[in-house]
């Protein structure tokens, strides 16, 4: 029988190697996996590698993860925020290394990864900084039908953590609203993803047409308690 | 002769004048989100938010934000009968695959052919950061800027080579500005209006630039 239910989050994180490159979902207050990434710092893995779109908020969550220096790397397409004073003073002192990408190139070197795609050539970025490669080379480029491409290759995750919000023993997830973000891209691009949801439901409760990431992509799916934070998403009524 | 700049309400209101009923189209973050307030009635325009909104409202009521709702500058929003949300990868393709009609952005210069500098001011030091305006710069049918034509040094904002980093090439069609509207060509600028008061031949002193006359 096929169960990919985690009895906890620290169950969920279990080997998780250092060195790993974790996909961590969520775009401002919707759709951050905050309890997974509360549990990787407890889980304590090393030298890792971290996309988002960006780069932590205040003192806790992602920025709680940077904070404990764990973070060699971050992908990222807005790290700079009024409260990431965090990141700011990592990447102000050489302590992690910045790789910034348009956010549509970060979306899309993702789904590459999750879709088989060995690179892509996008407009974006085109005749810009960030069409060069870190060692400040030019990345490739190629006219095609008159118009200008730089060559972007894909994101592959060892693991993702993303934030849904109904999901089944299959792994099939569905989201709420603008919460779904980068979740359902990053959900095809890791080795293994890790999705929270607020319920679990039974097989054949989710709408097959409304099922937004099959359970092919997920692993493992823990149910966590829907907090009244802003950072989690769903503020309830005072 | 003088003349008075535009309000940012009165400019907001100039840029949702040309926006044609049926459009959809992507608010950048800051002073374009305006027009919003601003689109004439009986015109039904379809707003897009790069997280993954089609039919995005406006702001909620007190008391009755979501934060799983909300715009790219972050900040809660509604949705409209007929909306929809999709993820991020679908929402960049719609912007880069030329799906939207028009596209507002706010720059810190932009040259007369149309090269856009609205990301970085390169200072040493400085964190950068990009987010969607590389690919909502070069991804709409259409991409007008909405800017003052002036910084408060009084130095012009249109440029003929723009000296901050650029966030793409050639792409910005339309400068709405609190003193002018204008269009890019590949041959320069050409005027579409002026503030009542504000000659062709002071407009072009305060840019620094030839400006066409507006096409017949």
């Amino acid at each position: 029988m096929i169960d990919k239910i985690a009895p906890s989050v620290s169950a969920a994180l279990a080997g998780l190697q250092d060195g790993a490159t974790v996909l961590i979902g969520g775009f401002g207050t919707a759709g951050i996996p905050t309890e997974l990434i509360n549990g990787l710092i407890e889980q304590g893995a090393r030298e890792l590698t971290v996309v988002n779109n960006n780069a932590g908020n205040g003192d806790s969550g992602l920025a709680a993860l940077l904070k404990t220096g764990r973070v060699r790397k971050i992908i990222c397409s807005f790290p700079r925020q009024a409260d990431s004073h965090v990141f700011d003073g990592l990447y102000r002192s050489g302590q992690i290394e910045l790789e910034l990408v348009p956010q549509g190139n970060l979306a899309e070197r993702l789904r590459a990864a999750g879709a088989g795609i060995g690179a892509f050539f996008t407009p974006t970025g085109y005749g810009t900084e960030l069409a060069k490669n870190p060692d400040g080379s030019p990345k490739e480029t190629r006219v095609i039908n008159g118009r200008p491409y730089v060559l972007e290759y894909p994101i592959h995750g060892d693991v993702a953590l993303i934030k849904a919000e109904r999901g089944d023993r299959w792994g099939n997830l569905t989201y709420r609203k603008a919460a779904r973000n980068f979740g359902p891209v990053m959900a095809t691009a890791a080795k293994r993803t890790i999705a929270t949801v607020h319920e679990i439901v039974e097989l054949g409760a989710l709408d097959p047409e409304a099922i937004v990431t099959p359970g092919i992509h997920v692993s493992q799916v823990v149910r966590i308690e829907r907090v009244a934070t802003q950072a989690g998403g769903f503020k309830q009524a005072a | 002769m003088s003349y008075t700049r535009r309000s940012k309400d009165e400019l907001a209101r100039r840029v949702a004048q040309d926006i044609h009923d049926g459009a959809y189209v992507n608010l950048g973050i800051g002073q374009p989100t305006l027009v919003a307030n601003h689109i004439p009635e009986g015109r039904e325009v379809i707003l897009h938010s790069e997280n993954g909104i089609l039919g995005m409202g406006p702001a909620p009521a007190a008391g009755s934000e979501d934060y799983d709702l909300i715009n790219a500058g972050k900040q809660p929003v509604t949705l409209l009968p007929g909306g929809a949300y999709f993820h991020h990868a679908d929402s960049f393709a719609m912007m880069r695959g030329g799906h939207l009609d028009i596209c507002v952005l706010g720059a810190f210069q932009v040259s007369a052919t149309g090269d856009l500098a609205n990301w970085s001011t390169g200072e040493a030091g400085s964190i950068p950061a990009v987010g969607g305006a590389m690919d909502l710069a070069i991804g709409a049918k259409q991409t007008w800027v909405m800017m003052d034509l002036l910084t408060k040094q009084g130095q012009s904002k249109v440029v003929q080579t723009c000296s901050y980093p650029l966030t793409g090439i050639g792409c910005v069609k339309r400068i709405y500005s609190d003193l002018a509207t204008l269009e890019c060509t590949p041959d320069g600028l050409r005027l579409i209006d002026a503030v009542d008061g504000l000659g062709h031949a002071e407009l072009e002193r305060l840019l620094g630039l030839p400006v066409q006359a507006p096409a017949c």
